[in-house]
This record gives C-alpha cells, structure tokens and sequence, in this order.
C-alpha cells in the first residue's frame, strides 16, 4: 500500500474527529463524499453495506472507519483510520474532564449535573426510538422489545441473558 | 463508591462494555455496567457525562471511556479505557471485512441480528425508565425530557440546535438554590 494513501487516510479521519460535534454519525455525509466521490475507495453500495455492519457489530458505531480504512489501505489502513479518529477528539474530552474534575464543588457543575439529568433521558429515549426505526422493526419486532423492556425494568435477569435469547428467537426467525 | 479502579480493570470492563452490546445499546450497557455493577459513578455524574460526550466532537462511546478512564487513572486510563474498548470490536471489524470484501457478503447473521437488536432497543427503553424514576420527579424536568425527545427523536432537529435551546433552561432550573438563613 502506497504512502500517499496512508496519508490521505490519516488526513481525513483526523479532521473528521475534530468535525464530529454531536457524535461519529454526524460526519457520514462528509465521510461518504471524500471516501466514495473523491479518494474512490469504495462504491456507493460498499459504503452502505459497510455501514450497516460496523453498526450491528459490537463496539463503538464510528468502527465503519476501520473498514473503510481496512478497503483503502489493507491492516495498516484500518489501524491508522481507527487511530485517527480518536486521538484528536480524545483529547478534548480529556482536556474538558480535566476541567470538570476541578469543578467538582463548583455550583456549575451542579446546575450541570442536575440540569442534564433530564435531558440525557430524553436523549437516550430518542435514540431508542431512532435505533428501532433504522432496524426497520415490524409489530413482531416492537412486541419483543415491549417484553424485554419489562424484563430489564422489573426483573435482576442477566440482560446479556435476554440479548443471546432474543438473538435466538432472531435466529429462527421470529421476528 | 469503591476503590479506583486499575487499569487492568479498567480495560477489561470496557471490554466487556464493548463485548455485550452486540446489537446496539452501548449507552445502556455502559450504565449497566459502570454504575450499576461497578459503581464507579453515581447516575447523575453519570447522565452528565454521557451528554457531554455526546456535545463533543468524537464517538460518543470512545468519549466516555476517556472521561471514565481520565477520571479514576488520568492519560493512562484512558488510553487503556480506550484500548479495552476498542481492541476486540476492531478485530471483529476487521475480520467483517475481510470477508464482506473477499465474498462480497458477510456469514449469515442478519436474523440473529435483528432479534438482538429489538432487545438492545429494550435495554436502552429500560435505562429511561430506570434512571427517568430518579430524576423525573416533578413538572419542569418532565418537560425538559419531552422536549428534548420530540426535537431529537421525532423532528430530527441536530442534537447542538436542540441543546442550545434547552441546556440553558436545564442549567438554570439545575442550579443550586441559595439558602435563606
């Protein structure tokens, strides 16, 4: 693999860490023009096939990097593609939480603490209802959500427990 | 709270964060995980932590494994936060794409999937219903989380334009009331 390549590589994704404001996926479009339309490391459909599975596999969603890096520029690619995402960003939030360590008695930090509390639920409801609509879920699908819901909620069952059956009743095509 | 952790344990429960969220549900996961089971937090450090994570530029997850590492060991506790987060999943990925780009499709896992998936949307339900009993408890925090979900959720409105409308309304009903002697 070319050293223009690996260059290119670490370029981009070291910008686009910087750019991620919001989190990995708020970069998809930009990711998508530079790795398809300019650099011509992968086609439409690869871009979305990669996506697809970056996000179903385990681990942080932005990993659609590694691939991407992996179809540019082999191991060393991927490594790189994932490295660079990370660092820059990385260190802004070490460099923030430094400063939120310091704050600790600070009454900011408690209007934060406090203030957030209800708007990270809602956050998080709405990337529950974000992540169903993109599993593209039918009422089979909602009604097992519905009961693992009341699962987690009510009962001390090991959720990876109910994960691995839900995986299965997938499996048998169920749902 | 207990001890702090080493970086050993930090590396592999994020690991194991990493590991179990097959399917989604990485947020859920980490609370699961670093407050319930740990207890290295308490849910309000916590919550705090995740939406800051989430203003920031970077991936919302390896974010949070930087401030949870940075936390408890500094620099290198994030960067083993980081590594334990990471390590196994990129492998994974890697593998993936060996294989997606050699035989242009990937083992058959699609109905595995999907299940897993249903259930890692319940688990991410089950942390607003958990975490929602403790800190929606009155009328303006309720209506801060409805809010926050209709412009985010249904509207699609980017996640600064709606905390740039709502964090100031957050902080300013968050702040803490002077006493009166």
């Amino acid at each position: 693999m070319n050293a223009k390549t690996l260059v290119q590589i670490l370029l981009l994704f070291s910008s686009l860490s910087i750019l991620s404001i919001g989190g990995g996926n708020t970069v998809l479009p930009e990711m998508h023009h530079k790795a398809v339309d300019c650099y011509g490391w992968l086609t439409d459909k690869q871009f979305a096939d990669v996506f697809a599975i970056s996000q179903a596999a385990p681990g942080p969603s932005i990993l659609i990097v590694t691939m991407i890096g992996y179809k540019a520029g082999g191991v060393l690619g991927a490594i790189l593609a994932t490295i660079a995402m990370m660092i820059p960003a990385g260190l802004l939030v070490y460099l923030v939480s430094r400063v939120w360590e310091h704050a600790k008695n600070s009454p900011v930090r408690k209007a934060i603490e406090k203030g957030f509390a209800p708007l990270t639920v809602g956050l998080i409801m709405a990337s529950a209802w974000v992540m169903s609509k993109a599993a593209d879920h039918d009422w089979r699908a909602f009604l097992l959500t519905g009961v693992c819901t009341a699962i987690f909620s009510t009962t001390k069952i090991n959720p990876l427990f109910i994960v691995a059956t839900a995986g299965f009743i997938g499996w048998l095509g169920w749902v | 709270m207990s001890e702090k952790p080493t970086l050993v344990e930090l590396a592999l429960t994020f690991n194991h964060i990493a590991l179990a969220s097959f399917g989604g549900g990485l947020s859920a996961w980490s609370r699961e995980v670093i407050v319930v089971e740990k207890n290295w937090m308490e849910d309000e450090e916590f919550l705090s932590a995740v939406t800051m994570c989430r203003i920031l530029p970077g991936a919302n997850q390896v974010n949070l494994a930087v401030f949870v590492g940075v936390k408890f060991r500094g620099i290198p506790g994030a960067l083993a936060a980081v590594f334990g987060l990471t390590l196994i999943p990129v492998l994974i990925v890697l593998a993936l794409s060996f294989f997606y780009f050699q035989f242009h499709e990937v083992p058959a896992v699609k109905g595995i999937l999907k299940g897993a998936a249903a259930a890692a949307v319940a688990l991410t339900l089950s942390m607003v219903v958990k975490t929602g009993r403790k800190c929606l408890v009155g009328l303006i925090p309720v209506l801060l989380f409805l809010a926050v979900f209709l412009m985010n959720g249904i509207a699609r409105w980017p996640l600064l334009a709606c905390l740039s409308l709502l964090a100031p309304l957050a902080v300013l009903w968050g702040w803490p009331k002077e006493k009166k002697p």
